[in-house]
């Protein structure tokens, strides 16, 4: 009961800041739709050409800011803040949960609203059934880029340059969530099963719970 | 009786650098104890130590009868409260969110919250956010914070600079509570006056050595 308490309390209360802050909402997500308005308008009236990149141009957008998301908590986080949680007796794991509950929200609402954005830009042209698992794939993505950022976010805690850092870390281990989540729908227009794709995305999202979970209390002590 | 410190032949590197040797240091419940040293002595590094924020490299250390290192530091560090250079407020919340998050990570009532602002002098201010208050204000609701903890182990760096007078007599009326329910304090500043008032004995601690008793 007290680690659900400190998980559902730390994501409380980092979702109040976020709103107060705005970072997500103020400042990356009505870049990230400015930058998806970018292909329409260099691509002019290619109508044809510009529904068919409108799903890649998303998943781009969508990994390039979605990490600008889920780094956002690291940023913020104080060494004092830190001192102060671990002297509360907060569970490190609950902290990851905490901050993956908050973070994995966030970033569903970004991803949800980038992907209802593109389809109003680019009314992009998709195989029968393709709207599913094009939501499944975002929900996928969402979850493990944000394990993955809070994971990384622990990790460069205390580092200089840890923002740097912590993309270095997420950039290449957010592969297998870019390849799972463009390759779904691909598959679809392919006609090729989507079943490995989307398996492939569940377990990078298990597995970075897993490690995430796993490694929060080492990593708790480690990194003082 | 279990001591609430004792440190025997404790020492700290950070960065390869020696910043603590050869501590040995011993408080008992009820006693709270003021460590002098100038800026870069390891005042810091000491009370993290004490604090188990920082693991020792040599001897051995015991926080309200527990050996660290053998001990699951979770329950130890609930009994430790810890008053640091930096207020651990965040700014965005308000002082009185900012004591309810405190009070529930802690499990404690949430109905704490208002009378402990009170007592520290902020109930008129309970609304305001932490960004926007003085450094003082903040020291008393770390103070708050602690009012409502009851921590057995106090640790307190330079907690008392820069803070009025009636504040000081807050900090003076915390350690006084948690030395007469039996627990202890470690009071660590550079300024030897304010040991004075806070501590019934003071340590000197120069080049990471805790050298004399005055």
């Amino acid at each position: 009961m007290t680690f659900w308490r400190q998980a559902i309390e730390i994501a409380r209360v980092d979702l109040v800041v976020e709103r107060r802050i705005g970072n997500t909402l103020r400042i990356t997500l009505p870049f990230a739709v400015v930058a998806l308005m970018v292909f329409p308008i260099a691509l002019g009236l290619q109508l044809g050409v510009v529904s068919v990149v409108g799903i890649g141009v998303f998943w781009a957008l969508a990994i390039l800011f979605g990490m600008q998301v889920a780094l956002r908590q690291s940023a913020t986080d104080t060494r004092e803040r830190r001192d102060l949680q671990a002297l509360l007796g907060v569970d490190p794991t609950a902290r990851f949960v905490g901050r993956c509950i908050s973070g994995g929200s966030l970033m569903v609402g970004f991803m949800l609203t980038l992907l209802g954005g593109m389809i109003v830009l680019f009314d992009p042209v998709v195989p029968p059934g393709a709207w599913p698992v094009l939501l499944l794939s975002t929900l996928l993505v969402a979850i493990g880029l944000t394990e993955l950022a809070t994971l990384a976010g622990e990790v460069t805690t205390d580092l200089s340059n840890r923002t740097v850092l912590a993309s270095l870390i997420v950039a290449p281990l957010a592969l297998p969530l870019i390849i799972g989540a463009s390759q779904s729908v691909a598959a679809l227009e392919r006609d090729t099963g989507i079943l490995p794709w989307t398996l492939l995305l569940i377990a990078t999202d298990l597995a970075l719970a897993v490690a995430g979970v796993a490694l929060a209390r080492p990593l708790e002590e480690a990194t003082r | 009786m279990e001591s609430v410190v004792h440190l025997q032949d404790a020492g700290v590197s950070l960065g390869g650098r020696p910043v603590l040797r050869h501590v040995d240091l011993l408080v008992q419940p009820g006693e709270s104890v003021g460590v002098a040293g100038p800026n870069g002595s390891g005042k810091t590094t000491l009370i993290r130590a004490v604090a188990t924020l920082i693991g020792i490299d040599r001897g051995s250390i015991e926080v309200l009868g527990s050996h660290l290192g053998a001990t699951d530091l979770v329950e130890v560090r609930r009994s430790i409260g810890l008053i640091g250079h930096q207020p651990s407020l965040l700014s965005e919340l308000t002082l009185a969110e900012n004591l309810e998050h405190v009070a529930r990570l802690a499990g404690l009532d949430v109905s704490r919250v208002a009378n402990a602002l009170d007592v520290v002098g902020l109930a008129g201010a309970a609304d305001r956010r932490a960004e926007a208050v003085s450094f003082g204000m903040k020291r008393r609701v770390e103070i708050a914070h602690l009012l409502m903890t009851k921590p057995r182990l106090l640790l307190l760096d330079e907690a008392a600079s820069g803070l009025d007078e009636s504040a000081h007599d807050l900090i003076h009326a915390l350690v006084g509570s948690v030395c007469g329910r039996g627990g202890g304090c470690l009071v660590v500043s550079h300024d030897r006056s304010q040991l004075g008032e806070l501590a019934a004995r003071v340590l000197s601690l120069s080049g990471g050595r805790l050298e004399r008793v005055t």
